[in-house]
């Protein structure tokens, strides 16, 4: 391939019918979250299925799902990328804008959950350092920073040759100009370029390990049955890797289709990610059952009827679709060669994702319905949960909105990194 | 000048017939203005005695204190005897006439309790239990919920974001929300009469933020004890000062360290380590059956239901 085949087949694209048709079908679902929002902004949260005892539902669920599925930058661009692991090149770019995407949603998922968003200064007037939403705040803006600015600094070369070379608008290639920032790739530009890349590699994993820690926190800090594990860390961190690496390969398999990036985004490339995606799902199995088979061999009054509730009881066709469904299945498929070609594992990365954000519905709700005081004196609904039509119209909203910008980024910037891949692929000519 | 007061009081032990008012205490200047005028005080020992009237300060009105910090020099706790209670449910009903509350935010429940499958059922007035290692004070980001001085936790429902963190600490269950507005605007300037919004009211309930029972801080400012402890026509609720060691019913004044031994009281979730202010005697020798209290008994009820 020669680097002027390669810059004509990454650069931004205008999107054909079926990319308008579905942008359109993003804003109307997003508008549809908005006006249910505003609706909850002037009435209340009473708009919700909420109450007392469940008084944190999908919004909640749905924040810890953008936060886990937001590791995937981290995992794909720092942690792959520090091991030496050159394939990763083409999943740098994609798997950052899902990072920045989803913390995005996330923030904004946390302000919905809130009773008084008007009051959200309040943090910052008044903030007070041992409360772990504290630190939630502190680590999910740190690691947004940090995920824009790893999307920024490896796109810099790539404006540089869209100044010169992009074929499309004239107004957006001047743009582009403006964007690199005067990038001439000089060797002196590239050792500060690399440098910092390789320091932001190293200092993202930690805070990546942390945003996810802490929201695991703002339930292991409580008492209640379900949430009172030491377990947490670890289990919502090696989840939320799962959810990551089937985003990602969700979107490569997507991009691919749509931008026919086959010489790109290699069957070889699928077969890769497949391979992590098994390893993540034994990982994240492990630290299953740990947390279900512990407090299960105890027993203890309040984690029993938590966890019978959870394996036999009301929850059961929930929690066994989420663990066959998100863990068995993909590992049971993963593990053949032939379920890593793209469309099997596609299909597997879609339902580990779905999986994915019920597990999270599953970690929040029936802890809150199993308090240590008796559930009396309250409206007998009260005791049970059902998101009400606006919650999911909020909820399924800002999954749109993260959609909608990993769209609009994906339409706007070159979606594999092009200088980083001609460096690639001249390594790799080299080597042979 | 607070620590004489306390020492003065404990070393003489005792305590004023006063029905509404907590404890008046043995005023420590009381040499300087003797005054011959006698007035009759009840020993903790149940014996009466008279003493200089001047020797006596009339406890309350504690003047301006900071509604945060609390009152200075005081511990309040609360003992429940479940023996006394048969759900009639007049402390309930107080607390939501003075606090404004509309059911189902009851800041107050009695809930049918039984420890084992063969112990008998009981009934247990349960208010927030006002811990002294309290895990909502300890999640709260923005410093709305509070815990003073005097032992009592607070919301400052200006403050109050909404997050609910302190919800799910709580493992007492004993906080509620305001999903919705509960009382009109208009209705609520009427009610409120000209006062704003305070933490030591907690009243009237706002939008979006968290509730629970306050201990009824405004009460005790003017000297007088909570609304659920006068409402109780079977005297289930005790309340006083640790400091003192002294709890009233409003008829029946007692050692607070005595009653304790005498009944064996304790604490509700002991292993947690919440260390709560509210202390329970056993329902034992009780007073009511515990049938008698089902009337009153919902176990679900209609939401909004006046």
């Amino acid at each position: 391939m020669t680097e002027e085949k390669i810059i004509a087949d990454l650069e931004p694209r205008k999107f054909g019918k079926l990319g308008m048709i579905w942008t359109i079908v993003l804003v109307i679902i997003s508008a549809l979250g908005i006006y249910s929002y505003i609706k909850q902004f002037n009435n209340g949260l009473e708009v919700t299925g909420l109450r007392d005892y469940a008084f944190w539902g999908i919004y909640i669920s749905n924040f810890v799902f953008f936060v886990a599925i937001s590791l995937v930058g981290s995992l794909v661009t720092a942690i792959l990328r520090l091991s030496g692991a050159k394939w990763t090149v083409p999943l740098t770019r994609i798997s950052e804008i899902i990072a920045v995407a989803s913390i995005v949603m996330a923030g904004l998922t946390i302000i919905v959950d809130m009773g008084r968003p008007d009051r959200i200064w309040h943090l910052f007037a008044y903030g007070r350092l041992q409360s772990p939403i504290m630190w939630d705040v502190i680590v999910i803006t740190t690691y947004l920073v940090i995920s824009v600015m790893l999307l920024y600094y490896p796109l810099l070369p790539d404006f540089a040759i869209l100044k010169d070379k992009f074929t499309g608008s004239p107004f957006l290639k001047k743009w582009y100009g403006k964007l690199s920032l005067n990038w001439r790739g000089t060797p002196g530009q590239r050792k500060i370029h690399t440098n910092a890349i390789q320091v932001l590699s190293v200092m993202i994993i930690p805070v990546a390990f942390g945003i996810h820690t802490v929201t695991s926190w703002l339930f292991a800090t409580t008492y209640r049955p379900g949430w009172d594990s030491t377990n947490f860390g670890a289990y919502f961190v090696s989840g939320a890797f799962v959810v990551g690496a089937g985003g990602v390969i969700a979107a490569m398999y997507l991009l691919r289709r749509a931008y026919k990036l086959e010489e790109y985004i290699t069957d070889d490339l699928f077969d890769k990610m497949g391979k992590v995606l098994a390893m993540l799902c034994l990982l994240y199995l492990y630290f299953n059952i740990n947390e279900y088979l512990v407090p299960a061999y105890k027993l203890k009054k309040e984690e029993e009827h938590h966890i019978f509730g959870m394996l036999f009881g009301h929850y059961a066709p929930i929690f066994w679709s989420a663990i066959i469904g998100g863990l068995i299945l993909p590992i049971l498929v993963v593990v053949t060669p032939r379920g890593r070609k793209p469309l099997p594992l596609f299909i597997i990365s879609v339902i580990v994702v779905i999986a994915a954000w019920w597990k999270r519905f599953l970690i929040v709700t029936p802890t809150l319905l199993h308090p240590f005081m008796p559930m009396q004196g309250i409206p007998e609904n009260w005791t049970e949960y059902h998101p009400s039509y606006d919650e999911w119209a909020i909820t399924i909203g800002t999954l749109a909105m993260a959609l909608l910008i990993i769209t609009a980024l994906v339409r706007f910037l070159p979606i594999i990194p092009i200088e980083e891949y001609i460096e690639h692929i001249n390594e790799k000519k080299d080597e042979k | 000048m607070e620590n004489n007061n306390r020492r003065d009081f404990l070393k003489k032990g005792l305590t004023a017939l006063g029905a509404a008012s907590v404890v008046p205490m043995l005023d420590s200047c009381s040499d300087k203005h003797s005054n011959t005028e006698k007035i009759k005080v009840l020993s903790p020992e149940g014996k009466v005695m008279e003493v200089d009237k001047s020797s006596v300060a009339k406890l309350g009105n504690f003047g301006d204190y900071a509604v945060r910090e609390g009152i200075p020099g005081k511990k309040f706790v609360m003992v429940i005897d479940l023996a006394r209670c048969q759900n009639a449910k007049k402390c309930v009903s107080s607390c939501n006439k003075n606090h404004l509350i509309q059911t189902p935010n009851e800041w107050l429940k009695v809930y049918s309790m039984k420890d084992t499958e063969d112990s008998a059922p009981y009934w247990q007035p349960t208010t927030c239990q006002h811990c002294d290692k309290p895990p909502c004070v300890k999640v709260c980001p923005v410093d709305a919920t509070f815990k003073r001085q005097d032992g009592i936790v607070l919301i400052d429902n200006d403050r109050c974001i909404g997050c609910r963190f302190c919800m799910a600490a709580c493992p007492y269950s004993t906080r509620v929300f305001n999903w919705g507005e509960s009382i009109p605007e208009i209705e609520i300037d009427s009610l409120m009469m000209g006062h704003h919004h305070s933490p030591e009211t907690s009243v009237p309930a706002q939008k979006g933020t968290v509730d629970k029972c306050d201990f009824c801080p405004d009460m005790l400012a003017k000297g007088e004890l909570p609304h659920c402890v006068t409402a109780c026509p079977n005297s289930v609720f005790y309340f006083g000062d640790m400091y003192e060691d002294v709890v009233t019913t409003g008829t029946e004044t007692v050692r607070l360290s005595e009653i304790l031994e005498k009944r064996a009281g304790y604490r509700l979730m002991e292993d947690l380590g919440t260390n709560p202010s509210v202390y329970y005697l056993p329902p034992v020798d009780r007073l009511f059956e515990y049938e008698e209290g089902l009337e009153n008994y919902e176990e679900f009820k209609e939401e909004n239901a006046e």
